[in-house]
């Protein structure tokens, strides 16, 4: 039995089934859907258990070379509070555990966040106007009025009419383009998401018919 | 002829994926070609980077994907992999997705077999590591102490490559090839503005214009944006004939299909709209 063959059959059958939701809502596309999410749980379970829960967590409890690390108790009972969820009556101790994951998210990434996606783009707007050739100190000036009439459209505390109307028009056509330009790539995305699968059915699993039929090679 | 456009208007939705679907199929069955031209891109910009790169530098490769974007990652996994081994610059590859060590594995050990690198000497897979952003901070302090071994269970102290490596303050370059989060933004904050390493990437389509503002303000030495930016590493690295370069023909024409119905559904929605006005 040739399972490398088996395993195209498999993909190709299982994405005409999904590609067949485009004609109508149909029995294969479900069958299909039910396949890959079940699977995916499944997948996702084993794999946390043998390459999350086990080294980081198991392994460092009972070590290699004997002996019993006590304080790692304390991160599998938070971990046991998370599933208290499931349970009503004592569904209030999970907050605990998530407490301590937002406190620790919001501490490490605060002052980084504001770092790096709020201090360094204002700098490199405001800066990026005085280096450059010429054409680079053009662009950046588009970039500063693209930023300073983006902005001005969400200013509310003045009607936008006369310079602040006009100054908010030119905003909201540059995110326009923003748009425009992030439509443009997501299309490229799917399209090569397409391609991908295109290239599979031609080039992997069409030749593997004339093989089954034993005709040519 | 305004009749047609309104019959335009109201087209079924599944002539449209057909037609969509024949822009894709028939390039790839008729082999069309449409040359790649690279511009002054950013996908240029991370070549140069890597190609200015002293021999014998150590480069971390992250592979922050899994199968679901893997016609547009692993062609530029590919590409970036062969140029750093072109370079002898040492490769060391992780992974802040569950399944990217696998397909990291698959690139680099399929290219080095084909060029002659030896694994240890030359690269190492050291796997998968959940944590995203915080083990990033981690390995700003210590990568054995996250990686004890590499993918393969390989303690850190028998690997000879590593053996001048202590955190992320050794290494000239981290490339993470992304499909979202952990990615390319928590390299960024937490290896690139903490540590002042440099941070290049390669990224879907969907996600490459969120990553621009950080070229801008130089936060990242280059990028690769979705199958463009893949099909142009491979045309800088000279991979003839690659996938992402064959991909950019099917792209281009299904391009030139939906620019057309863009179109046609704009002047069948002002021929509606002036004939509706007429009636009035």
């Amino acid at each position: 039995m040739n399972w490398g063959i088996i395993g195209i059959w498999l993909g190709a059958l299982l994405t005409l089934c999904l590609y067949s939701f485009l004609y109508r809502d149909n029995p294969f596309y479900k069958f299909a859907e039910h396949l890959f999410v079940g699977m995916s749980a499944g997948y996702w379970v084993i794999y946390t258990i043998f390459n999350v829960l086990i080294p980081n967590w198991w392994d460092n409890m009972f070590p290699e070379d004997g002996g019993f690390n006590l304080v790692w108790i304390i991160p599998g009972i938070f971990a046991m509070f998370m599933l208290a969820r499931m349970i009503p009556k004592i569904a209030g101790l999970s907050r605990m555990a998530l407490g301590m994951i937002v406190g620790a998210g919001a501490g490490l990434n605060m002052l980084t966040f504001f770092q790096s996606n709020a201090m360094a783009q204002v700098k490199g707007t405001i800066f990026s106007v005085a280096q450059g050739s010429a054409w680079d100190i053009f662009s950046s000036l588009i970039l500063v009025v693209g930023v300073v009439s983006g902005l001005v459209y969400f200013f509310f505390s003045k009607a936008h009419t006369g310079f602040t109307g006009r100054t908010a028009n030119v905003g909201i056509t540059i995110l326009m383009v923003a748009f425009g330009a992030s439509f443009g790539y997501t299309i490229m995305a799917r399209l090569s998401l397409l391609i991908g699968r295109c290239d599979f059915l031609l080039n992997q699993w069409l030749p593997t018919i004339p093989r089954l039929l034993g005709i040519g090679g | 002829m305004a009749n047609i456009f309104v019959k335009m208007g109201d087209l079924d939705r599944r002539i449209i994926f057909v037609l969509i679907a024949l822009a894709v199929i028939i390039p790839m069955i008729t082999n069309l070609v449409i040359p790649n031209i690279v511009g002054q891109e950013p996908s240029r910009d991370l070549y140069d980077f890597v190609d200015a790169l002293p021999e014998g530098s150590n480069v971390l490769v992250s592979f922050d994907y899994d199968p679901s974007t893997l016609p547009e990652l692993q062609p530029m996994a590919e590409a970036v992999v062969m140029h750093l081994f072109q370079k002898n610059l040492n490769i060391i590859g992780m992974a802040l997705w569950p399944q990217g060590a696998a397909l990291g594995q698959e690139a680099m050990s399929s290219l080095a077999d084909s060029l002659g690198k030896v694994q240890y000497e030359d690269w190492v897979n050291l796997g998968y590591k959940s944590g995203g952003g915080v083990m990033i901070v981690r390995l700003g302090t210590s990568i054995s102490a996250v990686f004890p071994t590499d993918r393969d269970n390989v303690p850190w102290d028998e690997i000879p490559m590593l053996n001048d490596i202590g955190s992320l303050r050794d290494i000239s370059l981290v490339i993470s090839l992304s499909a979202g989060d952990p990615g390319i933004i928590a390299w960024v904050m937490m290896a690139g503005d903490r540590y002042a390493v440099p941070i290049g990437g390669g990224c879907t389509a969907v996600s490459a214009p969120q990553l621009y503002t950080y070229l801008q303000t130089k936060q990242m030495v280059g990028l690769l944006g979705g199958l463009k930016g893949a099909a142009d590493y491979e045309t800088l690295v000279g991979i003839e004939a690659g996938p992402a370069v064959r991909g950019m023909s099917p792209q281009s024409v299904a391009h030139l299909a939906i620019m057309l119905f863009i179109i046609i559904g704009n002047v069948a929605y002002f021929s509606q709209k002036r004939k509706k006005g007429g009636a009035r």
